[in-house]
């Protein structure tokens, strides 16, 4: 450690202006501070003590949050892979796995690989430390992709939402939009046949290094709520929402299973990362809307049913707790937890030509979230002013 | 029946090092200074030369802009040094002090402001809007008193008022006869001479920091609106203002409260306004091998300074912490970090509850960005302002938001434990200090 910390000191000096390696200082300094907590000491005329807590660390919680829900996800397509082979009596439970992380890990990989160099290009060129913001966004980009996602179609899109829905606003925390939403908008716009899930087929079908099964060429599998989209639906048997709930169904990657979600969920509760008062009214507004729409007819799902189909549980629980994209103030958080959860159910209910509305539900609030916190923040403004003139 | 105000907002940092009660003599250090920086907003005009005869009370510096607010030597002496830095600017104006000391007699039955104007009390007071040296043509609504500091490590007010309770009353009773008098007291002091102070409204704040700002205080008891003006005086202050009344010389006597994790033994120090500090702090340093950073005023709102530097004006304590930046911790993202405290529960100090005192560095521990998370300073702000906001309209330069959004009540020291708490580690006094200059620069 000592050591490593010396190593660090001597070659340092490269880096700084005019040093030869100076071309990489963004590199070397996203190296050290992750490696050594910065050394740099409170200047003359600011706070001369602070809390131990820094974006990095924010940023490393809600990326192990994402971990029940990505390792379960990495089951789940073995498990996928097996049944659409019709030999899921034959498959291990490590055999699975393995296969998964096979077919999930060149999406993580290609993810970070485009989104930090990026990064770390931009912060070069801006003469800035590199931000630690694309830690969450690189991970939760491969987790809300379905698996067959090809490859150089999602690098395009990992490079098209970090600088258009990031860079150009100036970076982590000045960005309108959630930059892994962009993402996946991107993918369903540019290339809407291989990311609806009522169509096509969500589950690998081929083995990858010897390990899964070869699926029959004519494979369908619908996800859960493709099938409730489509015409004929009589809601939902007690084996379907079990399998719905564990997350043994067709679906983007990382957002299947509610208990794995729920496990996340709750380390960012219990650290303060995410807000519960957004999150709870994300629920609350979409099993209002569930209810309401199931209350005309319009829908055999079941109200509480809402949560546990698509990427309703991810949503609420990653995305739309995201603090730089959702409402800032205390109030607003709840207006917009709120419109986030009717938004999104009445997209799925009403839109024929898209089963899942989480995704623009939460795009269409990180629009309208500054003007929830204008409104907030002006009843203060007015509050003040009236002060002024009645004395 | 005193009005009681209970706080939620803020947050207490319970640092080891505290000042126990009692309180030790120091040695003269022989040179004392006064420096202009200490009086925010202030442009000084030198009114000694070196070598000059000054008695206690002698006016060392005015105001440019209203020379009659006189800024006086706290001892009888020689003007040593008129210390000027970069484009010839006043950095102090230093006394070496006789062996006997001489005060000016000052006439105490002349107008009170006249009285306070030439004695260089004055120059103690401060205004708000803009946090700065008060102005003797205005008429401020009030004058705020808070007879408590809530920061960790600060001056316990009600120990130090012990035996000066006539002079505090004699302060108060002075003040009142320039405008209505508020007196903010904590929930946890118990003396008489504050809670039945005569001459001002007394109120009862209970929460944690920073309620023992005046800032905070005058936002719960009558918030400023534009055109205003407030004054403030911090409480030992009050003292100063009362011994001139009581036998007509200044004595500019604190009771500094020497703390902080590498103080041997913090304790209290009866030392005068602008002491060099090399006396105060020899052989009081703890030497574990590491470096040492010596505070002049509090640890949140305090300046760096060294062992040569002189005690600032208004302050009330010198804090000594450890540096930190002879540190290597390893991936500080990730490792437990027990001996670190944090209000997120990502650190374990939410665990060992509220009675561990920790012993915290002046590393900022992160790197600066762009705000991320939200509602982190509105937690520990008791004010009916969005700090937030206010701090994004000053960084954009915003004046008619600045406005909108209350900047005028607000102090940089108001800011101190959002600073503190910060994940995006902005310097948010700074910040607020520079807003607070440009503002009055445009209003001007």
């Amino acid at each position: 450690m000592k050591a490593l910390r010396n190593y660090l000191d001597k070659i340092k000096p490269n880096f700084e202006e005019g040093g030869k390696l100076h071309a990489f200082h963004s590199l070397f300094d996203g190296l050290e501070t992750f490696a050594f907590v910065p050394r740099t000491t409170s200047r003359v005329g600011s706070v001369n003590i602070h809390d131990a807590i820094d974006s990095k660390r924010i940023m490393s919680f809600v990326v192990i949050a994402l971990m029940p829900a990505l390792f379960f996800g990495m089951y789940n397509v073995g498990y996928q892979n097996a049944v659409a082979a019709g030999k899921l009596a034959e498959a291990t439970f490590w055999g699975m796995f393995w296969y998964g992380f096979l077919a999930v890990l060149p999406k993580i990989v290609v993810s970070y690989v485009v989104g930090l160099g990026i990064e770390f290009v931009v912060a070069q060129w801006k003469k800035e430390e590199i931000q630690e913001g694309f830690l969450v966004s690189g991970i939760l980009i491969p987790m809300i992709v379905p698996v067959t996602t090809p490859l150089w179609i999602l690098a395009l899109a990992v490079a098209f939402s970090v600088i258009l829905a990031k860079e150009i606003f100036g970076g982590t925390g000045m960005n309108i939009f959630n930059p892994a939403l962009i993402t996946r908008a991107f993918l369903f716009f540019s290339y809407p046949s291989a990311m609806t899930g009522d169509s096509t087929v969500w589950v690998n079908q081929q083995s990858i290094l010897g390990l899964g099964f070869d699926a029959p060429e004519a494979y369908t599998a619908a996800t859960p709520l493709g099938q409730a989209a489509g015409e004929g639906f009589g809601g939902f048997d007690c084996q379907q929402i079990t399998d719905a709930v564990t997350g043994l169904i067709p679906g983007s990657i990382g957002e299947t299973s509610v208990i794995a979600i729920a496990l996340g969920g709750l380390l960012l509760l219990w650290t303060g990362v995410a807000s519960w008062k957004t999150m709870l009214s994300v629920f609350v507004g979409g099993g209002l809307m569930g209810w309401l729409m199931q209350a005309l007819g319009l829908t055999q799902i079941e109200w509480w049913q809402q949560f546990v189909l698509g990427g309703f549980a991810f949503g609420a629980v990653f995305m739309a707790t995201d603090p730089v994209t959702s409402a800032r103030t205390e109030c607003g958080k709840y207006v917009y937890g709120l419109l986030i959860g009717i938004v999104a159910v009445m997209v799925r209910v009403l839109n024929p030509g898209y089963p899942e509305g989480m995704m623009l539900a939460i795009l269409l609030m990180n629009l309208f979230a500054p003007l929830i916190d204008y409104c907030v923040v002006e009843r203060n403004i007015s509050m003040r002013a009236k002060r002024a003139t009645k004395k | 029946m005193t009005k009681v105000i209970k706080l939620r907002k803020g947050l207490d940092v319970n640092l080891k090092g505290k000042p126990a009660d009692e309180i030790a003599q120091v040695k003269c250090p022989g040179e004392y200074a006064l420096q202009p920086d200490d009086f925010t907003g202030l442009k000084p005009k030198v009114v000694v030369k070196e070598g000059d005869k000054v008695l206690a009370g002698d006016a060392l510096f005015v105001d440019k802009l209203h020379p009659e607010v006189k800024f006086t030597s706290p001892v009888s002496g020689v003007v040593s040094l008129v210390e000027r830095g970069d484009r010839r600017k006043l950095l102090s104006v230093r006394v070496k002090c006789d062996e006997k000391q001489e005060a000016r007699e000052f006439d105490v039955k002349q107008d009170v402001k006249a009285l306070l104007l030439e004695s260089g009390l004055f120059g103690f007071f401060r205004s708000r809007p803009y946090d700065v040296v008060a102005n003797p043509d205005d008429q401020p609504k009030a004058i705020f008193v808070s007879a408590f500091n809530s920061m960790p490590l600060s001056q316990d007010f009600e120990f130090i008022l012990k035996g000066q309770e006539n002079e505090f009353q004699a302060g108060i009773s002075a003040l009142a006869k320039l405008a209505k008098v508020n007196l903010g007291v904590s929930a946890k002091q118990t003396s008489k001479a504050l809670l039945e102070a005569k001459d001002c409204e007394v109120t009862v704040f209970d929460g944690p920091a920073p309620a023992g700002n005046v800032g905070v205080q005058i936002n719960h008891v009558s918030p400023i609106n534009k055109g205003e003006v407030v004054w403030t005086l911090a409480a030992e202050e009050v003292i100063f203002v009362g011994r001139l009344m009581l036998t007509g010389k200044v004595d500019f006597t604190r009771t500094i409260a020497l703390a902080g994790s590498e103080v041997k033994f913090p304790k209290y120090y009866k030392v005068l306004v602008g002491q060099k500090l090399t006396t105060l702090l020899e052989g009081q340093i703890e030497d574990n091998g590491y470096n040492v950073r010596i505070i002049d005023g509090n640890v949140m709102t305090g300046l760096k300074t060294t062992a040569e530097g002189f005690l600032g004006a208004h302050k009330t304590e010198v804090n000594v912490i450890p540096e930190g930046d002879d540190n290597a911790e390893l991936l500080g993202w990730i490792m437990p970090r027990f001996k670190e405290f944090s209000t997120s529960r990502s650190y374990f100090s939410w665990l060992f509850g509220k009675k561990k005192e920790y012993k915290l560095d002046a590393r900022i521990k992160g790197g600066e960005r762009h705000m991320i998370m939200s509602g982190e300073y509105d937690r520990v702000f008791p004010m009916d302002i969005f700090a937030g906001y206010l701090v994004k309209a000053i960084i954009s330069g915003d004046i008619d938001r600045q406005e909108a959004l209350g900047i005028y009540e607000v102090a940089p020291e108001d800011f101190a434990i959002a600073e503190f708490v910060d994940s995006s580690k902005l310097e948010l006094q700074r910040i607020v200090r520079e807003g607070l200059d440009i503002l009055r620069k445009e209003n001007a």
